[in-house]
């Protein structure tokens, strides 16, 4: 077996930074640092390109035209699909729905099968690690269906209490909807084990992968996962993009989510009869020139191979975890055994916004803040950690970087 | 000093900074850490500067016909941005802080270093001084 030092060792993350314009450009003086890759990722030249090429090539609206330009739109969007369905491991096309990310999907899905399926006195799962996306739409079918909302508990290391979740399953349960890695902490969470447990009790299961698009193997069918969401722009893709994976029977069951253009098959003022999947959930005019640039982002991530990709940040997390908890009074929020390459913590006495602008001064990019997570916050007690999250194109340079800035902050705030 | 003589005093302070972001934001948490402390007991909710993303207490009194507020915050930051404003406020007329411009802010490059989110907040402030000094303005019209 190959080890994980040698795959890291695979990439030529030098020569991978000169494919992202943004790093040549100086902040604040010095040259960037971006850490805040858990919000959004940068985009490799091959995406900004795509974009470019599409508006000045063959801008046009797809699917139904019958001109060139319309054609060649067309055919571009929808090899995206083929290109998602290959790299989620999808059975079909047609279980691919373009959405404007994993909020619009998660949405998508408490509103139209959870319109049609949770009935008053059902169970729906969620956990304790969850972005406020993936508690919120919940809200909105627990309210309307009175249906009651479980949570699953999570450690003082972050790591979701399976134990307890199997106690919380039982044949009310209807839906389950976790991440597949914590945005705020960074836990990898046991999905698939979940999604067995949960299959057991006949409840169906959606997965939140948008701490993972761009960092973990995802192999839906491996998974058995009902529904999975992916956010392009944390796949190094274009913002107002991502999908919503289904399983094609369960797609199929479920009523449209919006009503509108191109979801119609055949519309009368009496009855409308609606489109085929995927088209069925996708109403309106796309976005079309974000789509197509997707696909871009999906192939630059599986040339440089995702477990490749893995074994770089895994390499970065560890030696920043080493360095940042080794600073004084500085305490890592979110221990988990496996972890994707965020590092969440507070430094006591010392608020997070303060270390936010401190190490901005010195152009290193990090979220500071509650992460869209505040029930999580609220369990550690705090009000927000400093994150500090990894992306293929980042050193262990830059970790010393920030290693730097911070020892200054706090040894003059101290 | 008038306002804006504080001011042309602060804005004179940071030229010496030369632009540098790290020194500015140290300098700027310097200001706050000289900042008199304010009691705990005005630290209540009914003193929080509404609008900020930071928590901000603010509390003002009179005396002789003049202003003198006190302040806090959570973040080192924003206490040194509303340290700015205490040194120009302080021992002004109702009158003199109701219609000061605070040119201050555009010329010591203040949008470079606060975002949109601090910078609604510091106009929060501003606005909480000002409401400070009407507040006291009409009591004093009202005793006289």
């Amino acid at each position: 077996m190959v080890s994980s030092s040698t795959l890291a060792k695979a990439l030529d993350v030098e020569k991978i930074r000169r494919e992202f314009p943004i790093f040549d450009q100086q902040v604040n003086g010095r040259d960037l640092v971006y850490f805040d890759n858990a919000a959004t990722s940068q985009k490799p030249n091959v995406v900004i390109n795509a974009l470019i090429d599409y508006y000045k090539g063959y801008n046009a609206n797809i699917h139904r035209g019958i001109h060139t330009l319309a054609e060649k739109a067309t055919k571009a969007y929808e090899a995206t699909r083929h290109t998602a369905q290959k790299f989620i491991g999808a059975k079909s096309e047609q279980e691919i729905i373009f959405t404007r990310g994993v909020t619009e999907s998660i949405n998508l899905v408490a509103s139209a099968y959870g319109r049609a399926f949770i009935k008053e006195g059902d169970e729906i799962i969620i956990s304790g690690l969850e972005h406020h996306s993936n508690i919120v739409p919940w809200q909105f079918v627990c309210e309307e269906k009175k249906a009651k909302l479980n949570v699953i508990p999570v450690s003082d290391q972050g790591e979701l209490d399976i134990e307890a979740f199997k106690k919380l399953l039982s044949s009310k349960t209807k839906i389950v909807s976790v991440n597949h890695a914590s945005n705020s902490l960074g836990t990898i969470n046991p999905v698939k084990e979940i999604i067995r447990l949960a299959h057991e009790v006949g409840a169906v299961v959606l997965i939140d992968g948008a701490q993972a698009g761009a960092h973990l193997e995802i192999d839906v069918q491996e998974l058995n996962c009902d529904f999975y969401c992916l956010s392009a722009h944390k796949m190094y893709g274009p913002t107002g993009t991502g999908l919503l994976y289904g399983k094609k029977e369960l797609l199929e069951k479920m009523p449209p989510y919006q009503g509108g253009g191109e979801m119609i098959s055949n519309v009368t003022f009496e009855k409308t009869t609606y489109n085929d999947l995927p088209y069925k959930f996708e109403a309106g005019t796309p976005n079309i020139g974000d789509v197509i640039a997707f696909k871009y982002a999906m192939d630059f991530i599986q040339e440089l191979g995702k477990k490749n990709i893995a074994a770089h940040e895994h390499e970065l997390l560890v030696y920043a975890t080493e360095k940042v908890s080794a600073l004084k009074s500085v305490k890592l929020i979110g221990t988990a055994k496996d972890k994707v390459g965020v590092l969440s913590f507070a430094v006591e006495g010392i608020h997070h916004f303060d270390i936010g602008q401190m190490l901005d001064a010195r152009g290193i990019a990090v979220r500071t803040g509650h992460h869209c997570t505040q029930p999580l916050m609220e369990q550690y007690c705090i009000e927000g950690t400093v994150r500090a999250s990894f992306a293929v194109y980042n050193t262990k340079k830059e970790i010393d970087q920030l290693v730097e800035g911070l020892d200054r902050v706090i040894n003059f705030m101290k | 000093m008038t306002i804006q003589e504080t001011q042309d005093e602060i804005i004179n302070d940071f030229s010496l900074l030369d632009g540098d972001m790290e020194m500015t934001v140290f300098y700027i948490m310097e200001l706050g850490q000289k900042l008199p402390a304010m009691p705990e007991a005005d630290k209540t909710e009914e003193n929080v500067v509404k609008g900020c993303q930071s928590k901000v207490w603010l509390t003002a009194k009179m005396q002789d016909d003049k202003l003198y507020f006190t302040a806090d915050s959570n973040t080192a930051i924003t206490k040194g941005l509303v340290s700015l404003l205490i040194r120009i406020f302080n021992e002004q007329t109702p009158d003199a802080i109701l219609h000061a411009d605070l040119f201050f802010m555009h010329k010591i490059g203040m949008e470079r270093f606060i975002g949109t989110q601090r910078s609604n907040g510091f106009a929060a402030m501003i606005k909480q001084m000002k409401l400070y000094a009407l507040a006291f303005k009409t009591k004093m019209e009202v005793k006289s």
